[in-house]
């Protein structure tokens, strides 16, 4: 479960994993920053703090105590902000790096070959900026499109490479960053108060006083408006986080299928390898259809809700 | 118990998505959106400008060749127009100089013409001249041979009294 959730380490192969920096903070103690090696895998207690259940807790006893048998001071716990560089973090940071990495050098591309047909890496880029653009902003947005497109080539192409390097199995990939609720809360509150702030005049009078509608079906209909205003953010974070972590889950059963079948009979074990190694290559292809689908939905659903913002009345 | 950690948003990732994305984003759209899309619009724009600069080319190489075949007509025309009048010269100077020669000859002939009347009108006269002088020679050497009796005078003075007498009475 691991694979699907966050680590304090980053798995590499066998027995080897690479340290990552613990950056705690709590008034009591004040800051601490020291490498995870130091939990020795969940089996030390450090600084005192000790892992448990890939958690950091606070804990009352001395450093290399055996963490198991550490207790726990359930207040301080409470009280500790948890900053680490984790695994999620650790590959957040490298997709943002790839990122600024990519889109700089295509940009520069464009500035030194002004009005040139693209080459190299901008022919990768320019088809799925170009999408972007014209297919969910101009589509969804109209002509106010210009302002939100930044965010939308951010968000889709923050979130196209994380769902990419998720199925990466090897390092730097295999952090399953989009399938991790915290980013998707994140994007999804950012998309919200991008909708919260532009929404014009029109939008909020729909919301709070639907035009031509009775006034008590208004009891009923501005509640539920005002509560599909916050259910809209709430669906994409879920979705998101659901589809790419589903996938995840479904590749990681099917090689545990390997190992259960294994521990009866080494036959059974190879015989249901065979099996569940075509049906993760399937799903693989399938991931990579969902990586692009579920970037494409995320940020096309972004745009209707900036487009509905931003809308200009219609006179009927 | 592992559900729930996957549902539970962990604040550090919370605190390191929200920096880390602020930070791209605005880099991004700094650094890479902006360049990138002016120069996918400038791109368009310039696409845009040499299709309807190609457009424009060719409607006025149409034009152009329009003015050429109207000018070649025209030309034509011209030529057609020249080629008969200069016919049209030719034929009516054959025609003056016909008239010319024509009116000339008749002219002269006309002049021989006359001339030949006059001659033959002198020749007749002095003919005629030469007629009445001999037939006065004639008539004198007859006289004079009638008249040379003075008997014959009388009688003929006799007849002529006579003659005169009778238309008087």
């Amino acid at each position: 479960m691991g694979h699907i959730g966050d680590e304090h380490g980053w798995h590499l192969w066998g027995h080897t994993s690479l340290p990552l920096p613990i950056i705690l903070y709590s008034s009591e103690r004040g800051l601490s920053v020291f490498s995870s090696s130091r939990f020795d895998h969940g089996h030390k207690t450090y600084g005192g703090y000790a892992l448990h259940d890939g958690h950091i807790v606070a804990v009352n006893d001395p450093d290399g105590t055996d963490a198991h048998h550490a207790s726990i001071n359930e207040d301080l716990t409470r009280a500790t902000w948890d900053i680490s560089i984790t695994k999620n973090v650790m590959s957040l940071l490298v997709s943002a790096a790839l990122l600024l990495i990519i889109f700089i050098s295509v940009a520069k591309a464009y500035t030194r070959r002004t009005g040139q047909a693209p080459t190299g890496l901008q022919n990768l880029v320019e088809p799925i900026v170009l999408f972007v653009r014209d297919d969910v902003a101009k589509s969804a947005i109209g002509h106010k499109y210009e302002r939100f497109l930044p965010y939308l080539l951010t968000a889709f192409f923050f979130i196209f490479l994380n769902n990419l390097l998720g199925l990466v199995p090897i390092f730097p990939g295999g952090a399953n960053l989009t399938g991790n609720i915290a980013v998707t809360l994140v994007l999804a509150l950012l998309t919200f108060i991008i909708v919260t702030v532009n929404g014009n005049k029109h939008y909020w009078h729909h919301i709070l006083a639907m035009p031509g509608v009775p006034g008590w079906v208004l009891a009923i209909l501005t509640p539920v408006e005002i509560l599909g205003m916050f259910l809209k953010p709430f669906v994409l974070m879920i979705r998101l986080f659901a589809n790419i972590t589903a996938g995840h889950i479904i590749a990681l059963s099917f090689f545990s299928l390997i190992f259960v079948f294994g521990e009866t009979s080494a036959g059974a074990g190879y015989g249901v390898a065979v099996g569940s190694w075509a049906f993760t290559v399937f799903m693989m292809c399938l991931e990579l259809l969902v990586a692009f689908i579920q970037a494409y939905v995320f940020t096309f659903l972004s745009a209707m809700y900036i487009g509905a913002a931003v809308e200009e009345p219609h006179h009927h | 118990m592992l559900l729930a950690s996957l549902v539970e948003p962990s604040f550090g990732l919370i605190f390191w998505m929200t920096l880390t994305f602020l930070t791209v984003l605005f880099l991004l759209a700094k650094f890479a959106w902006k360049p990138i899309l002016n120069g996918l619009k400038e791109r368009e724009a310039s696409i845009a400008d040499a299709l309807n600069e190609a457009k424009r080319a060719r409607e006025e190489m149409s034009a152009l060749n329009a003015r050429n075949e109207e000018l070649m007509n025209a030309a034509r025309e011209e030529r057609e127009v020249l080629l008969k009048e200069a016919r049209d010269i030719r034929d009516k100077e054959i025609a003056e100089a016909k008239g010319k020669a024509k009116a000339e000859a008749d002219a002269l002939l006309a002049r021989a013409r006359t001339d030949i009347q006059n001659e033959k009108n002198a020749a007749i006269t002095e003919m005629k001249n030469q007629v009445a002088e001999l037939s006065i020679l004639v008539a004198e050497r007859i006289l004079r041979d009638k008249l040379e009796s003075s008997a014959a005078q009388q009688s003929l003075v006799d007849k002529v009294m006579a003659e005169a007498e009778t238309r008087k009475s």
